[in-house]
């Protein structure tokens, strides 16, 4: 038996994502720069880790490293595999409940610190393996589950959240904009530290928005000042995750250069520690 | 030393066993435990034995605190009540702690006293212009020469401070104020080393091969953290504080799915919060170390107070059954040990693996040499013959590991119940196989661990039984009576046989922990051994001699 499947990177895991769900188009896109990543013999480098929920099947359906985490850890997990190992390409798939709800401190302190991840949000604004309750991005007086009688409180703009935490690559993407999505996700692996993507994903059963983003999602043009964050927060405003829009800018708000968590904070050296010496010198 | 306290009279070299009890206090920034500390090295560094116990409240300036030095010819692994010298840097010491200075106890303070001396230490600073927290040098120069060490010996550990010269000036000056008064005997220095119980769990970890510690501070483990930070690249450990417990524990599972071992430290509120992860690290097979540092609960409790309260949460803690190691220090010495053992054990079975220390362990000195042998993280490496499946069905229920970044392996850890290559199932026949796997190997462990017992003493005699930080005071008290001393050293795998074996002759079964309920006792009696008294101390306060021993002679 082997794990590997039918198809190119494929597992012999059996598809369970319902028919129209977004997730396919984020699983294609992945699987392209993963396919880029195997001609440049790097694939083994890569590490898949995910959160819990639809999303996070992704990695049963990929024949690459991974670590199926639990639901908000996503990022201290990839942070602490970055950290053991720097030559890892980490990437990071999370849910909207995952990123904005569960492990919202995690997201905010990976920006803060500049770990060198991608970090994929497969951003549905709905719960769908737990059937359909409001998450941190649904807009304000959504009925779920939960709130049959409208959600009470407003979308988090977690493009705003990223900027605001000092994210050196923040950017949305669209899984109904295949090319554009994977220029992203190359994009972000290439940037050196904290690669954050809002990937809008609509959920086929429990809130299809796929009218909605057709409709309003527009490619932020190249003349866009990436590295201004006045610039990038005026295009993050543009749509606040409501119920409407007038716009929907999706590609990079915002790209610098800092010096990276692993480049600032792990020990240069590993020298032959002789335990002996070294407690009779301070310990007596 | 006898009850009866110092006397000035007889010669201390003379003595066949020779003690001496120095209680040190003053305010938070009197610079109490670096006193304590500095007294501790001095008279290490004659050969004697010592031991340290720190007391001190949850603030950073003001307040009470205290150390006591408990030194002798013979090892000392924790203190008494009964002090012969309180050296009180405030008023407030002499108040609070006279009743516990012995008879003919001296006092050396500032303040007028009808038993001691009273000497200028804050004017001989103040006059000096050097800062305040130099006092407690005058003081300890003060010591010195009450007890006739010579200036030169005094010399050889002040000198190592920080501002040295200063430093020196002020202990001379101390030195100067007061005539020798006793004599304390020096023994032919043994290789002994000084150790604080979070030093030794410290260093037991990098000596085993930890590469990454990650932690968010709370107390009594900060000091694990502090300590490894200091030095990280000496030990070429990472040293890593992230944004809560939380993130601690699944960085450290990410250090470890690479093949970097990695251990957390934390308090009981903080390992509450990594509960979820521990569980986790049991489903996917992960290794991990917890040091589990307690302190008095339920939840915030008294932060810098020992009780050995947490016993049946860390046999219990995480949703699912799973394999785990718990093991319980109980000085210095076997904390480095265990901690190794126990980092260790983690990668060769793949497994959560426990340190259970407490306040009273973490934050003691002591006086120990080192394990001759040391365990090494080592663990079962692939064989790189046919495509590698992380969660293989092995006789031994133990997979071999490979890490990512290698060519041929595709390795896949998960949350999730899985098949052999880690892919998720809701299968129930692997479901009860991968089940089985991840048990099979408690009973390989405990073949490994059920030795980890201590015994010492008579066979036919009532036993007192204790675990982790009460040893110190249940094994003196033992010797004392002439009481069989039994301490399990590993509460799971839980070593029943060994137990059995141990408790069997004793005429009788003591069992003595610092909590409210007995969990140790109820242990014992869940697994059938019989349990006869419980003596329980649940004041925050850990056991002393002198109190322990009151309470066991009734009852023998």
């Amino acid at each position: 038996m082997s794990l590997e499947g039918k198809t190119p990177l494929s597992t012999y895991a059996p598809n369970t994502w319902c028919p129209g769900c977004g997730n396919f188009g984020l699983l294609s896109a992945v699987k392209q720069v993963l396919l880029h990543l195997k001609e440049d013999n790097k694939l083994h480098q890569v590490v898949l880790v995910s959160g819990i929920g639809c999303h996070a099947k992704i990695v049963d359906y990929l024949a690459v490293n991974s670590f199926y985490s639990i639901h908000g850890r996503v990022l201290p997990v990839a942070w602490g595999i970055k950290m053991a190992n720097p030559s890892l390409i980490v990437i990071g798939h999370a849910g909207d409940g995952d990123a904005y709800g569960e492990g919202i401190s995690h997201l905010i302190f990976a920006a803060k610190r500049n770990t060198d991840l991608t970090f994929l949000v497969h951003n549905n604004r709905v719960y769908g393996l737990t059937t359909g309750q409001f998450t941190p991005t649904s807009p304000k007086k959504f009925k779920g589950r939960s709130t049959p009688f409208g959600s009470p409180e407003e979308p988090l703009n977690p493009i705003e959240i990223m900027l605001a935490s000092k994210a050196t690559f923040v950017a949305r993407s669209y899984v109904g904009r295949p090319k554009h999505l994977a220029y992203i996700i190359k994009e972000a692996i290439k940037h050196p530290g904290f690669a954050f993507i809002d990937v809008l994903q609509p959920c086929y059963t429990f809130f299809n928005t796929y009218n909605f983003y057709n409709q309003y999602v527009r490619e932020i043009p190249p003349s866009h000042p990436r590295e201004n964050l006045e610039a990038a927060l005026e295009l993050a405003r543009r749509w606040d995750y409501g119920e409407k829009a007038q716009e929907i800018p999706i590609g990079i708000f915002y790209q610098i250069k800092r010096p990276t968590f692993e480049e600032e904070a792990l020990i240069k050296k590993h020298p032959s520690f002789d335990l002996k010496a070294y407690v009779a010198q301070n310990h007596s | 030393m006898d009850k009866k306290g110092l006397s000035l009279s007889t010669p201390l070299k003379m003595q066949k066993k020779f003690e001496i009890n120095i209680l040190f206090g003053g305010q938070a920034g009197d610079g109490i435990r670096q006193l304590g500390t500095l007294w501790a090295k001095l008279l290490a560094k004659r050969g004697l034995y010592v031991f340290l116990y720190d007391d001190y409240p949850s603030l950073i300036r003001g307040g009470h605190n205290f150390s006591i030095v408990r030194a002798a010819n013979y090892p000392v692994e924790t203190h008494k009540d009964q002090v012969d010298l309180i050296v009180a840097l405030d008023l407030e010491t002499i108040n609070r702690h006279h009743h516990h200075l012995s008879e003919k106890g001296f006092i050396l303070s500032e303040g007028k006293t009808s038993q001691g001396f009273s000497l200028p230490w804050s004017k001989t600073v103040k006059e000096a212009g050097v800062p305040r927290i130099m006092k407690n040098t005058v003081a300890l120069g003060s010591l010195a020469k009450f007890c006739g060490i010579s200036f030169e010996e005094l010399s050889q550990v002040v000198k190592k401070l920080p501002q040295a010269e200063k430093n020196l000036e002020m202990a001379q000056k101390g030195y100067n104020l007061i005539p020798q008064t006793i004599s304390l005997p020096s023994l032919p220095e043994e290789k002994r080393f000084l150790f604080y119980g979070n030093e030794a769990i410290a260093l037991g970890a990098v000596a085993a091969g930890l590469k990454f510690y990650i932690a968010y501070p709370m107390t009594p483990a900060s000091s694990i953290l502090h300590y490894l930070a200091a030095r990280r690249e000496t030990f070429g450990v990472n040293v890593i504080h992230p944004e809560n417990e939380i993130a601690a524990v699944l960085a450290a599972l990410g250090s470890a799915y690479t093949g970097s071992p990695a251990m957390v430290g934390t308090s009981g509120g903080g390992f509450a919060l990594m509960v979820e992860a521990l569980s986790l690290s049991a489903q996917a097979e992960i290794p991990i170390t917890f040091v589990e540092c307690q302190r008095p609960g339920p939840s915030t409790g008294v932060p810098t107070y020992t009780m050995q309260g947490d016993l049946e949460f860390v046999l219990h803690a995480g949703h699912g059954e799973f394999p785990r190691v718990v093991l319980a220090p109980g000085d210095a010495f076997q904390a480095f040990y265990l901690t190794a053992l126990a980092l260790s054990l983690a990668w060769r079975y793949q497994i959560p693996t426990f340190i259970l220390s407490d306040k009273h362990l973490s934050e003691s000195l002591f006086c120990q040499n080192l394990p001759e042998k040391i365990p090494q993280i080592s663990y079962k490496k692939w064989h790189k013959k046919d495509e590698y499946q992380r969660y293989s069905f092995e006789e031994d229920g133990i997979s071999p590991l490979a890490f990512p970044g290698d060519k041929r392996a595709v390795v896949k850890a998960t949350s999730y119940e899985h098949d052999p290559f880690g892919i998720t199932t809701e299968e129930a026949e692997m479901i009860a196989r991968m089940q089985a796997k991840r048990l099979k190997k408690e009973n390989l462990l405990l073949q490994e661990t059920e030795k980890l017992l201590e015994t010492k003493g008579p066979e036919r005699v009532p036993a007192l039984v204790c675990w982790g930080s009460s040893k110190g005071a249940v094994q003196e008290v033992c010797k004392a009576l002439g009481l069989r001393f039994i301490q399990p050293l590993v509460l799971r795998p839980f070593p029943k046989r060994a137990l059995e074996k141990a408790l069997a002759p004793a005429s009788k079964v003591i069992v003595c922990e610092t909590n409210a309920t007995g969990q140790l006792a109820k242990l014992l009696k869940y697994h059938d051994l019989e349990v006869d008294e419980v003596i329980l101390r649940y004041d925050g306060r850990p056991f002393t001699t002198d109190s322990l021993k009151k309470k066991v002679e009734p009852l023998i």
